[in-house]
């Protein structure tokens, strides 16, 4: 249920790395290409799918609208301001979705990133996400919940 | 220094047959490596059984005719100016390596094998071919390797932070370079230092034909493979299961203009 590469789609753009919320579209080490690196944290948002511009990223959908041995693809045309979809059912039967792209330009809306300053080195490296703990009004440092208060156990 | 053919001076000191041999030796070098590659990555497996799967769902015949226009279209097009990477500077860099390295290649083998030697004649096209390759190899991956890596460009990494998928193109860079500086060297006297960068020259060869972790080499075939595949998919309608280009007006939303991957 997670977002995977086709590797001889691929060109190693930067695409899915630059627009994965969850930041978990990385560069392999080895051969340069975009790779899922922690499924398990996949949001299945579809950005990376629509960012890719050689279509070489897919994803398996909800087994709720969609049953096993599916396949649901989609095709962004920015000059046309649209985005298609195209699911496919195991028995063949097939649904063509077109909508018109409604995403902003990065950073022009809420909450303004392209007047923000740019993170240098540290900030990029670091824990915090961009503009923590400021961004989130808070005065100091973030909430800590002190891990002896942990319950024993498995969370779920 | 451009119009000499460096291999020639060399040639006083080395034997011809040492050179040709070394030049075989890298070619069978290629070879090996790609044959590993592609048995241990099953390429070749997957784009048949891509191929086969594409077939059965093809919802129109392409014939004979149309065939031959999309595979010379892809040859110019896809292959010929790597079009999978749009249009900027990814693609003028890579364009500009690309064909750099290959005439860096042939023009190497064919100052080795037809103009080095006691009787052999000079050859002032193939040797600025030579140094012109090694330049051109230069700017595009010196380009490439400094602004464009997407590590780089797209993940905030440092420059000179290096990971095993930039021994390629390291190494590239190191033959065209040391080839240039050893040239250069050689054509002014300086023993010394045209030594140390022909061992250096050498030794990039070496690395750069043997020593590739994956055989980067593949990517030659297996891209244009999945350029051509691509195409016939869209000509057939199977379109690896893409939806058709969208029946829309232009402007139907609100037409966002793609951004470079910078937003870290």
């Amino acid at each position: 249920m997670s977002t995977f590469v086709y590797m001889t789609r691929c060109d190693g753009c930067g695409h899915c790395v630059d627009i994965c919320p969850s930041d978990i579209m990385h560069i392999d080490e080895n051969i340069r290409r975009a790779k899922n690196i922690e499924p398990n944290f996949c949001w299945e948002c579809y950005s990376c799918v629509k960012a890719c511009p050689n279509h070489a990223i897919d994803v398996r959908g909800y087994a709720d609208f969609a049953p096993m041995g599916h396949s649901v693809r989609v095709r962004r045309e920015e000059e046309k301001g649209t985005i298609s979809w195209k699911i496919k059912f195991r028995n063949g039967t097939t649904k063509d979705f077109v909508s018109p792209i409604t995403t902003k330009p990065w950073g022009k809306f809420i909450p303004k990133l392209a007047d923000g300053d740019k993170p240098n080195q540290g900030e990029i490296n670091s824990q915090r996400l961009y503009t923590e703990p400021e961004g989130l009004n808070i005065d100091g440092e973030l909430p800590v919940v002190p891990k002896e208060s942990f319950k024993k156990g498995v969370y779920y | 220094m451009l119009e000499t053919n460096p291999f020639s001076i060399l040639a006083e000191t080395v034997s011809p047959f040492a050179m040709q041999s070394f030049i075989i030796a890298m070619i069978v070098l290629i070879a090996l490596g790609t044959i590993i590659q592609m048995i241990h990555h099953k390429n070749l497996t997957y784009f048949l059984n891509n191929a086969k799967k594409a077939k059965l769902q093809a919802t129109r015949e392409i014939g004979t005719g149309e065939r031959v226009s999309i595979l010379a279209k892809t040859t110019v097009v896809d292959i010929g100016t790597t079009a999978e990477l749009g249009f900027g500077k990814r693609r003028l860099s890579h364009v500009l390596g690309m064909y750099g390295t290959i005439i860096f290649w042939i023009s190497s083998a064919m100052l080795v094998f037809c103009y080095t030697g006691a009787d052999k004649s000079s050859s002032t096209i193939w040797s600025m071919l030579w140094h012109v390759g090694a330049i051109l190899t230069c700017i595009g991956g010196y380009w490439f390797w400094f602004f464009l890596r997407v590590d780089v460009s797209a993940e905030a990494h440092p420059w000179y932070r290096i990971i095993k998928a930039d021994l390629f193109v390291l190494a590239l860079l190191a033959c065209s370079t040391f080839g240039l500086a050893w040239s250069y060297a050689q054509f002014n006297g300086q023993d010394g230092l045209s030594f140390l960068f022909l061992t250096l020259f050498v030794t990039s060869n070496l690395i750069l034909f043997g020593g590739v972790y994956w055989s980067k080499f593949a990517h030659m075939f297996y891209k244009p493979g999945a350029a051509i595949q691509k195409n016939l998919a869209e000509a057939d309608g199977s379109r690896d299961n893409l939806p058709p280009p969208a029946d829309a007006p232009e402007q139907f939303g609100l037409g966002i203009k793609r951004e470079e991957p910078k937003h870290y």
